[in-house]
Order: structure tokens, then C-alpha cells, then sequence
């Protein structure tokens, strides 16, 4: 077989999974061109990054919650609430009544662990007491979203002076001492890309042996190698536009981890597996010994914990806690879901795929900001990108 | 005898792969009760379905004649129209609405544009009175009972003017009384000149009321009896009395004395259909023994392995379960696999196989932890596994990382049973294992399972099959109504004494 012929057969199989970074790529490109280059600029990335971080991580929850073929409405005012939770948690008390002067590493994981018992509030609803998700997360909707407003009553809006908590949402990783080469760019970042792409060789290098030990079929060679050039090429080129501004974001750390401990809990574990097992077929996954209901309380369980760390993201980005934060956040999240591919009748889904769903959304968004488009065709044109994505998925299914 | 009303006229009717009628012909005459009896599978369903329009015109071969003039009904609206009406075992009816809404469902009296509730209430009570129903039309049909809900069928089938009245297995849900009720009505209306034909696994009644049987086997009509010449010995000798081919191989060892699943005085029962589902339920399995249990279907067999295999359904059980002589009682599916104990399912697309994932994941999907370390699942293990059992249960898949639900029926089955054998079971419950899978299939999995208590595996094959029930079991529960009805050795077990027993 020729390069060729072997390059079109891996393709073909995996439109579905390439679909979505060819098209992140074109709506880049798109932008780039219309925009003469600014959309491309270090400094637009990383604000896209940022912007995308708090929806990202909502994403990744509800990838697990349709998955197992649930839904969650309470999550963007859930994260709204936890944020202003957080706020008065770290607020001075002469300034805030309620304030307790709660230093942020206390906060933070106080805040994420109320959000796991909201998540678990939910899952009690749903496994226990067999409430359609659609509804007992529609009840939690509504109470944090009065929840928010009974928090803020006093004070309205609650400005966050502490800069730990900020740099969350704003900061930048710190740089290396300047040692006289390559200045005016990140230097950590640059580093921590070469280090990425060593990792992910090594990484590919050591399943491709993995596999031909057992005698099973790997990729050609010289796709094998172009696949690691190509994603070498992608993280050295993030890697670069990242460090010509001020390099890696917290938000892009905090992101990054996420995706990467959820992807390999669902692609590598036997909780992913069993998770993908009860969203295929609830019944014969009971009847293969698997608790329904337990895992149920995990994926809201987690879920609520992803909500919390998006309140704090949010909140820390705006250095402030809103009496409307977290509006909308669960439909922009359940958009980016569908859009990467995530499929309604569950059981099919990837947490990547969600990710890159959040990417094309914020990059429309983006785009469109810098194009001087209008806010009423931006939601038109998401409208139709969401319903175009949905469409390709539903019609490539099935085919391999 | 009258003119016929009905003649089905050399009906064919083929499934992919498997004929399901061949050259049927069949005659109702005006104003009887006919029965059809057969055992499962026979093709008393398939038959009816093409009566009533379920299979169209041009899905099958043959002619329907009803009222004397040929029937080319393309669905249920047209043999509506023409008169005749069919009652399903499950209840077509709205639980949510009341009795008169939902007599007129789809045929509503209208003044107008809008329903006429006064005349729709006058009418469904005259209905009722027809089939001897003492209640009000407004009582929604969820507050009746199975009897009464059959009931309301019937009258909501009259309100349509119905010529033909059909049933199939009427009786099989109900308690005495209303059997006999039911029994009485279907006389009563044919008093007024209805028509009906009834499908019913119940000799006994069959003989008590029908005027004429037809018995069907394996898709073709093998006897038309008059209500003079009929005994239940004769019937079950027409309806079982096929030719065993010798499909079976060869039984070549004896299982041990140790018996290593013992069920004492089970009864379980089902919260929400509020009956009980089994009633004393007593059996024993011993170390390399294969028992079958025979039964019509809804005789409570795969009820009882779901009792056992950790009660997913979550009846309500009294009795006493002991795995090896060690009283046990199971909370989850679960407990019941860690105790050594597993169950392919009947339904392998409805609750055996997750459909969008490939053959690999079903395979290791009851046991995963075996191929993982630290909750890590190695997919390289995963993959060797999955080979290794398509090469022993001879899975016809180009790959392991094929869908399952591109396999054949059989190959799927061959998968639920990988699946089921890693887990490495000391008990395996096979619930029809080889419904709906070519002979080829069959007799592999028949090899496997003799291989299996070869080796000291126990199994009870559930199976609606009599000749594959007395082929491959060392001794044989029959079950009925959610009751043992009998238990027979390998050599004293015949049809005829099974059927005898499963229909009483």
C-alpha cells in the first residue's frame, strides 16, 4: 500500500474524530484571514483561553452526564452561587457582613467539596428517588438561582481583593530568570512544550511496542511518524503564540489538568469503562454486576465539583461575584458537548471532543467580536454551527 | 357447519433465514369458537399478525378470504374496518384514561367537530353491559383489574362492530373466576352471533369451549379436530408429535452427586404487576449437571433466574437460597457473580449486549477487574482475551473491535456467552440460548455446553424448545404458572409428558 492509500484509509475511519479539529481548524483559519492575523495574535489566544476555561470545565462534567443519558440544568447557576459562596467565604468581615477571612487555600477546596455535595443532591434525585434528571436538576436551577440573589441581597456585587484568588482567573505562570536568550518570549511555557512533546513520543513510542508485542496491527510507519510530527507540530505551535504573550494561563493549567485526568479516567479505567457501559445499556450493564445508582452519584457527584471549580474560575476572572454569574453557563456547556461529538442517546462521547466543542464555540464568539459582527447574528451563526455539527454526527454514525 | 367467514388459503410467510409459515391453510366458520393451540414458535402469533393487517398484504403468500371476498389489508385500520378485531395478552389500553375514552380511542363520536361525551358515555355503557361489566365508565381502566381490563377490550372491540373477534392467550393472566367469566362471555357473544377465534396454551379450557382446533407445528396446520373427536392426550400428541432429529451430541458423562445450588420454598413477588410470581419454588443442581426448565412462556422461568441472580427487578422474595450448602442471599447482580454465578439473558439485544460497543468491551465487561491493575483497564489484555474466546467459541467477526450489533444473531450469542464464561462461573443459567440463531449455531453451542459440565460447570438451560430441553438436560423441571409442575428424568421425560404438565 502506498503512503497515500494508507494516509486516506486512517482518515476515512477516523472522520468522525478528526471532524472536529478540522473544524476548529477552519473556523481559525477562517478568522485569521478575516481579521488579517489579529485572531491568530498571542495575546487573542490567550484571552480565548481564558474565556473558554470556565465553560471547558463544565463541559467535561456534562460530557459524563449525557453519557450515562442524563442531563443537568442547575450547573450554571450552581457555579454562580459557589462563586459568591467562595467571595464571602474570602471577604473581610468589616467589609462584607458575612465575610469570614478565609484564607484561598482553605476556600478552594471547601468550595469544591460543597460543590460535590450539590452534585450528590442532584444524584440522590435521580438514582434514588427515580426523578427524571431533566427535572431535579431544573429544581436546582431555580434555588441557585435564588440562592445567588439571597447571598448577594446585602451587598450586590462582591469585589474579590485577594490577588491569590484572582491570579486563578488572570495570572500567568511564572517565568524562568532571564538568562539572555530568546527575549520577549515565555521561556517556562516554551520549556514546558518541548517537555509535552517529549512525553507524548516516549508516550506513543512505548504503546506502539505495547502492541507489537502482543503481534496486534499498528499504524504504517509513515503514518506513524506523520502523526507525530503533526501533533508535535500542534503543541509546539500553541506552545509558541502562548509564549510570545506572557505565556500559559492559570485557567489553561487548571483546563489542561482536567481534560487530562478525565480523559484518562474514561478511556483507561474501569470507572470510564463502566460509566460507557450503563449510558450504552443501563440493563445489561446491571445484570454484568455493575451498580447503576452508584455510578449515578459519581457523575453528579463530579459534575458538582466541575461547577465549583467554574464559579471559582469565573468569579476569579471577573475578580468580582455577580448577582447574574452563571447565567446560561449549562446550555453553553451542553452545546459544547453536542458539538464535540457527544451523542444524546448516550453511551458515545469523549471528553476531548468536548473540549474542542467549548474551543469552536468560544472561537465563533471571538471571531465574530473582533469581525464587528453584531450579537444577534453571532447567536444565529452558533445556532446553526451547533445544529451543523449535530448533523454531521448523527450521519457519520454508524458507518465504521 | 356454517359457511366459513374466514379462509386463510396456502399462507407463506418467511422471517430472514427462517420460514415461519409454510402453506398454511385455515377455516373459521360463521358464528364458532375456534381455537388454535401449538406450542411456542409454532406460528399462531404469525398467523394472526397477517389476519389483522400487522404484516401487510404482499409480506407474506397466500390469500386471506373474510366475508367472502379476498382482504388486501396494508395494516390494522383495514382489517378494522372490515370487522375484526384482536386482543393482545398485553393490554392495548390507557391506564391514565377512563373506560368510556378509552372504548371509543380512535373512533370517537363526534357531534361536529367536537367529541360527544354524553353519547360516548351512553354508549360505552351499553357496551359494558354487553360483556357483563357491572362498573361506571368513568373509573380510569389503571384502578381495574387484568380481568376486567380484558374485559373493557372486548367491549371496546364491540363498540367497532366486530365480526371476528380474536384472543390471543386471553386467559393466561387471570385467576379462576375470571377465566371462567371470560369463558362464559366468548359463549354469550357468540350466542350473538360473534365469531371468535382464541389462541390459549390452556387444553383443558381449549377443549371445554372451543367448536373446532387447529393445531399448528412448526409453522404448518397439522390438525383440524371438531369438538366430538378431540381429547387433550390427541392434541398434544399433534402438536409435539415432530420428528426429533438427532442434533444433540452425544451425552457422554454423568454429572456428580454434589449438589451446588439448592432453592427451598421460593416465592418471590412482582411489586408492580401486584401478583405473585412464583409460588413455592423448590429445586436442586447438582456439580456437572445441565437441568432444563420447560414451561410456556410466561410461565415464570426467567423470573425465577432473576430471583436468584441477585433480583434486579427487585420482587419481593421469601425462601431459601443455598450456593454449596451455604445459605446465601444476593442484594445486587452483583453478589450473585462474585458467588460464582451467571446468566445470559433471553433478550440478548434488550439486556445481554451494550449494541454501540465492539466485541471486545462486551466480552470483558462483566469482569474487568481481571485485565486491570489498580482500576487500570490494560487494553492490550483486553484485545488477547477477546481473541482468545473468539477462537474457542468460533465468533464469526472479522475483528474484535467489531460492533456487535454488525454480528448475526448467533455470533452475538456466542459473545454474551464469552462474556459470561470470563467471569469464570461455577453456575451458568442460559436463558434461550439459541432463540432466533441458525441449526450451525445451535449445535455449536450445544457442543460448548456439554464441554462447559465437562469440565464441572452446573447449568440450567431455560428454553421454550422441547426437543433441545429433553436433548440436552440431565433431568428436566417443568414450570407453570410460577410453580414446579413436575420433575422428570432424561429417561422418562417425553413431549408428551412435558406438554402434559406445562399446560395444566
Amino acid at each position: 500500500m502506498t503512503f497515500f492509500e494508507n494516509a486516506k484509509k486512517v482518515l476515512q475511519q477516523n472522520i468522525r474524530e478528526y471532524g472536529m479539529y478540522i473544524a476548529l481548524f477552519v473556523i481559525m483559519v477562517f478568522f485569521t484571514i478575516t481579521t488579517n492575523g489579529t485572531f491568530i495574535s498571542s495575546r487573542n489566544i490567550v484571552n480565548l483561553i481564558n474565556q473558554t476555561g470556565y465553560i471547558a470545565v463544565l463541559a467535561v462534567g456534562m460530557t459524563l452526564i449525557i453519557i450515562i443519558r442524563q442531563i443537568d440544568l442547575s450547573v450554571g447557576f450552581l457555579a454562580g452561587f459557589l462563586g459568591a459562596i467562595a467571595a464571602i467565604a474570602m471577604a473581610d468581615p468589616k467589609v462584607i457582613p458575612n465575610g469570614l477571612n478565609l484564607p484561598v487555600y482553605a476556600v478552594i477546596p471547601l468550595t469544591l467539596s460543597l460543590g460535590v455535595m450539590a452534585g450528590l443532591i442532584t444524584g440522590f434525585l435521580v438514582a434514588q428517588m427515580k426523578i427524571p434528571s431533566f427535572v431535579a436538576s431544573l429544581a436546582g436551577w431555580l434555588i441557585y438561582r435564588g440562592a445567588i440573589l439571597v447571598v448577594t441581597e446585602s451587598t450586590g456585587t462582591i469585589i474579590i481583593a485577594n490577588s491569590a484568588f484572582n491570579a486563578i482567573g488572570n495570572g500567568f505562570i511564572p517565568d524562568i530568570p532571564d538568562i539572555g536568550i530568546l527575549p520577549g518570549v515565555h521561556k517556562l511555557t516554551l520549556l514546558l512544550g518541548v517537555v509535552a512533546v517529549i512525553l507524548l513520543v516516549i508516550n506513543e513510542f512505548n504503546n506502539r511496542r505495547k502492541k507489537q508485542s502482543y503481534n496486534f496491527e499498528v499504524l504504517p510507519t509513515e503514518i506513524f511518524a506523520l502523526k507525530l510530527i503533526f501533533l508535535a507540530a500542534i503543541i509546539g505551535g500553541i506552545t509558541w503564540i502562548l509564549a510570545g504573550y506572557q505565556g500559559l494561563s492559570w485557567t489553561a493549567v487548571i483546563v489542561l489538568l482536567v481534560t487530562l485526568i478525565y480523559n484518562f479516567v474514561m478511556s483507561q479505567t474501569v470507572l470510564g469503562r463502566h460509566i460507557y457501559a450503563i449510558g450504552g445499556n443501563p440493563d445489561a450493564a446491571e445484570l454484568s454486576g455493575i451498580s447503576v445508582k452508584k455510578l449515578v452519584y459519581v457523575v453528579f457527584g463530579s459534575m458538582g465539583m466541575l461547577s465549583a471549580l467554574s464559579g471559582i474560575l469565573f468569579t476569579s476572572r471577573l475578580q468580582s461575584a455577580t448577582t447574574t454569574a452563571g447565567t446560561l453557563f449549562e446550555l453553553d456547556a451542553i452545546a459544547a458537548a453536542y458539538v464535540g461529538g457527544v451523542s444524546a442517546a448516550g453511551g458515545v462521547g469523549k471528553v476531548v471532543g468536548s473540549i474542542i466543542g467549548a474551543l469552536v464555540m468560544t472561537s465563533l464568539t471571538s471571531g465574530m467580536n473582533l469581525m464587528g459582527i453584531g450579537i444577534s447574528y453571532q447567536y444565529i451563526v452558533r445556532g446553526a454551527v451547533l445544529a451543523a455539527a449535530v448533523i454531521f454526527d448523527v450521519t457519520t454514525r454508524g458507518k465504521n | 357447519m356454517n359457511a366459513p367467514i374466514l379462509e386463510m388459503k396456502n399462507i407463506t410467510k418467511e422471517f430472514p433465514g427462517v420460514k415461519a409459515l409454510s402453506d398454511v391453510s385455515f377455516q373459521v366458520a360463521k358464528g364458532e369458537i375456534h381455537c388454535l393451540v401449538g406450542e411456542n414458535g409454532a406460528g399462531k402469533s404469525t398467523l394472526m399478525k397477517i389476519l389483522s393487517g400487522v404484516y401487510p398484504h404482499g409480506n407474506y403468500n397466500g390469500d386471506v378470504i373474510f366475508n367472502g371476498r379476498v382482504q388486501k389489508f396494508s395494516g390494522i385500520s383495514d382489517s378494522e374496518k372490515a370487522g375484526i378485531a384482536i386482543i393482545y395478552q398485553e393490554l392495548a389500553l390507557i391506564p391514565e384514561m377512563t373506560v368510556y375514552e378509552n372504548i371509543f380511542l380512535g373512533h370517537e363520536i363526534k357531534n361536529g367537530l367536537l367529541i360527544d361525551w354524553n353519547e360516548t358515555i351512553k354508549q360505552a355503557g351499553e357496551m359494558l353491559k354487553k360483556v357483563n361489566l357491572d362498573i361506571n365508565p368513568a373509573t380510569k381502566v389503571r384502578n381495574l383489574g387484568v380481568g376486567k381490563q380484558q374485559l373493557v377490550e372486548i367491549a371496546k372491540a364491540l363498540s367497532k362492530d366486530v365480526k371476528l373477534l380474536i384472543l390471543d392467550e386471553p386467559t393466561s393472566s387471570l385467576n379462576e373466576t375470571d377465566s371462567e367469566n371470560l369463558l362464559a362471555l366468548l359463549r354469550d357473544l357468540k350466542h350473538q352471533g360473534v365469531t371468535s377465534i382464541m389462541i390459549s396454551h390452556k387444553l383443558k379450557e381449549v377443549i371445554e369451549i372451543a367448536d373446532t382446533i387447529t393445531v399448528l407445528r412448526d409453522g404448518q396446520t397439522v390438525a383440524t379436530l371438531s369438538k366430538d373427536e378431540v381429547t387433550e392426550h390427541k392434541l398434544i400428541k399433534h402438536m409435539v408429535g415432530r420428528e426429533i432429529n438427532n442434533i444433540y451430541p452425544k451425552r457422554e458423562h454423568k454429572p456428580s452427586q454434589e449438589i451446588v445450588l439448592e432453592v427451598k420454598n421460593w416465592n418471590a413477588y412482582h411489586p408492580t404487576l401486584g401478583r405473585a410470581i412464583l409460588k413455592d419454588v423448590s429445586f436442586n443442581l447438582k456439580k456437572g449437571e445441565i437441568i432444563g426448565f420447560a414451561g410456556l412462556i410466561g410461565s415464570g422461568r426467567t423470573e425465577l433466574a432473576l430471583s436468584i441472580f441477585g433480583n434486579p427487578d427487585g420482587y419481593r422474595l421469601s425462601g431459601e437460597l443455598f450456593i454449596n450448602g451455604i445459605k446465601k442471599q444476593f442484594h445486587h447482580p452483583q453478589d450473585a457473580i462474585k458467588t460464582g454465578i451467571a446468566y445470559v439473558t433471553e433478550d440478548r439485544k434488550g439486556d445481554g449486549l451494550i449494541l454501540i460497543q465492539d466485541v471486545k468491551q462486551n466480552i470483558t465487561l462483566a469482569n474487568l477487574y481481571k485485565i486491570s491493575q489498580r482500576g487500570i483497564v490494560n487494553n492490550n489484555a483486553e484485545i488477547q482475551v477477546a481473541n482468545q474466546y473468539k477462537a474457542d467459541l468460533n465468533i464469526k467477526t472479522p475483528s474484535v473491535e467489531q460492533k456487535v450489533s454488525n454480528l448475526s444473531g448467533g455470533n452475538q450469542q456466542k459473545v454474551c456467552l464469552g462474556k459470561w464464561l470470563f467471569v469464570g462461573p461455577d453456575i451458568l443459567i442460559l436463558d434461550e440460548p439459541t432463540r432466533g440463531i441458525d441449526v450451525g449455531a445451535k449445535y455449536e453451542i450445544y457442543t460448548i455446553m456439554k464441554d462447559l459440565v465437562k469440565q464441572g460447570m452446573s447449568i440450567i438451560m431455560i428454553s421454550s424448545e422441547l426437543p433441545e430441553v429433553l436433548g440436552m438436560s440431565d433431568r428436566v423441571y417443568i414450570v407453570s404458572a410460577g410453580k414446579i409442575a413436575g420433575e422428570l428424568n432424561a429417561e422418562e421425560a417425553t413431549q408428551e409428558k412435558v406438554m402434559q404438565l406445562a399446560t395444566n
